[in-house]
């Protein structure tokens, strides 16, 4: 899975920018990043990682900024920090966001993988593994149900 | 033990005695507020999803502010999702056309001291003016909220925000915020809860106290508390006390002195650029009064205490946050001073500060705004360059064509 490397404070406009917003989730995935990273939307893969720096997503509530990028088929997100909103957004859509001190340690291209439970993310490029925040289970339960709006539906089905 | 604010609102919110910062506990949701973009027409489709109602219509407030006013087919669309999804949930409380959701919600009661609430809008924090814990979720969370009528949440610490003394002349809340997030960073708040406290706080009226809370998001706060006091209970007519106790164990406590504090400007693209108004000299193509954060009833008399009898030498847009904030300006006299200088009246509605309507900026203006982000192409072009300042520097500003220090433009 390889990387796209960002630096700090990737903002929620530059991921879904305003003037995209009364579009869905299609149209503005298609702009997702273009003013920092041009390439990205048109080039990204599935499975695909996106690395940050300090304070990822910083700026709006607007969860279609996670949604875009899960879009386009991002598997996980990485950073020394996510702003609050985002990181609660990103989980409620499935999207894993791991918190890892050491991300700046990993270059564009790298090719990762990212284990969740263990709570460390291996650098196959590197040979490094990198140590990162365990995921709280009951968020991690949120991730593996695909989501808030899956896990709420297997909750309903439950008590039905 | 001793407890603080946010201690003090989450305990009540998750039926406990105390809690302690770290821990995760799942609160009972007094309000919850969404918008037209991040409300009705995304809930609609996961309730129906779900087969689920919201769980208590009366707890829920529904206002429209970002696509107004509407001006394409998609825009229309969502404004018409929103009128017709609030009839069908039976949710009362919506404000339609009235002004942003965060100057609307208290200004018609919505919030008092001790609540605990959610908003759809990363501006949410304002409502922690009223001593009441609020913060802001995605449209996911909030279906979570509105089906089951409860949010998790880590307890947060505590970080005092303590300014001592009294602002001088031409310096307000916005220029405190603006100082705190050049010192501090987007991310100096670390999503806890962060208090304004001293003199200089208490001496600030509801809406410049709104105006602290509601840029905790730029600070990276999950709320901004004001604890509630006379001014809070005079402006809400009623309501309790609620403060954190003496000696509460704080994450950080940070004292300054108010009256040191210059005019603050942040320079493109981040908030966090900041630096006292005399370092700077650009000159503008457009001064914008405008956003939850820069255009209240006390933002616009700020700006016309400077304009008044005075010409903008640039183009000057004034968006009255509230229509009910405009309609006190028009009759005092506050919103003539604005346009006699040649300010032109855009509707009461988020307008430009968030990029989702027709006006966006040109590449390459310099734009000198009340509004809460300066981040690269929110509000038009990624080459517009933003500079944001309080309404006072934005109306000395205007005058002058060059960003001004308002100190100089007082009579």
């Amino acid at each position: 899975m390889k990387a796209w490397v960002l630096g700090d404070n990737v903002d929620t406009d530059v991921i879904a920018p305003g003037r995209y917003m009364k579009f869905g989730i299609e149209e503005i995935a298609r702009h997702c990043l273009e003013s920092v990273e041009p390439r990205f939307a048109g080039e990204v893969k599935a499975g695909d990682i996106v690395v940050g720096g300090r304070n990822f997503g910083v700026g709006s509530s607007r969860e279609q900024a996670p949604e875009a990028l899960k879009h386009l088929g991002v598997s996980a997100l990485i950073a020394e920090s996510f702003a609050g909103v985002f990181y609660r957004n990103a989980i409620n859509l499935g999207l894993p966001a791991v918190v890892c001190a050491q991300a700046k340690r990993i270059n564009a291209g790298d090719e990762l993988a990212v284990d969740l439970e263990r709570g460390r993310i291996e650098n196959r490029t590197t040979g490094e593994t990198l140590a990162c925040e365990a995921i709280p289970p009951f968020l991690l339960a949120i991730i593996r149900d695909g989501g808030l709006l899956p896990h709420l539906e297997k909750k309903i089905a439950r008590t039905a | 033990m001793a407890a603080t604010l946010a201690q003090k609102l989450v305990a009540k919110a998750a039926g406990r005695a105390s809690v302690t910062p770290g821990e995760i506990v799942t609160c009972k949701v007094d309000l919850a507020m969404v918008h037209d973009s991040s409300g009705p027409r995304r809930l609609k489709p996961r309730l129906e999803r779900l087969g689920a109602k919201v769980w208590d219509p009366s707890k829920l407030v529904v206002i429209t502010d970002h696509y107004l006013p509407a001006y394409d087919d998609e825009s229309r669309k969502i404004i018409q999702i929103a009128r017709d999804w609030v009839k069908e949930a039976g949710v009362d409380a919506f404000y339609d056309a009235q002004g942003i959701c965060h100057v609307v919600l208290p200004e018609r009661g919505h919030l008092r001291p001790g609540m605990f609430a959610v908003g759809g809008d990363s501006h949410s924090p304002t409502g922690g003016a009223f001593a009441a814990y609020m913060f802001g979720i995605g449209a996911t969370e909030m279906l979570g909220v509105v089906v089951t009528g409860e949010i998790w949440l880590k307890v947060p610490h505590t970080i005092a925000m303590d300014f001592a003394g009294a602002l001088s002349p031409g310096v307000s809340a916005k220029d405190i915020m603006l100082f705190l997030i050049g010192r501090f960073g987007m991310d100096g708040g670390q999503y806890q809860a962060v208090e304004y406290r001293g003199a200089a706080i208490r001496a600030l009226s509801m809406q410049e106290r709104m105006t602290l809370c509601n840029m905790t998001a730029e600070l990276g706060g999950q709320t901004g508390l004001v604890a509630s006091d006379e001014v809070t209970l005079k402006y809400l007519g009623k309501g309790e006390i609620w403060d954190s106790d003496f000696g509460a164990p704080l994450l950080a406590h940070h004292r300054f002195d108010a009256s040191g504090l210059a005019p603050q400007v942040a320079a493109p693209h981040s908030p966090a650029n900041t630096r006292p108004v005399t370092e700077f000299q650009e000159k503008v193509d457009l001064a914008y009064i405008g956003a939850c954060t820069g255009a209240k009833l006390e933002d616009l008399r700020m700006a016309a205490r400077v304009l008044k009898g005075k010409k903008s030498r640039v183009k000057l847009l004034v968006a009255p946050a509230s229509l009910r904030d405009q309609e006190v300006a028009e009759r005092e006299g506050t919103l003539g001073v604005l346009t006699d200088a040649g300010a032109e009246l855009l509707a009461n509605s988020c307008g430009m500060c968030a990029g989702y309507g027709p006006n966006l900026l040109a590449a390459n203006t310099v734009t000198i705004s009340t509004t809460a982000r300066n981040f690269k192409g929110r509000m038009g072009d990624p080459n517009a360059q933003v500079y944001l300042a309080s309404p006072y520097t934005v109306a000395a500003s205007a005058i002058t064509g060059r960003i001004s220090d308002p100190r100089e433009h007082l009579a």
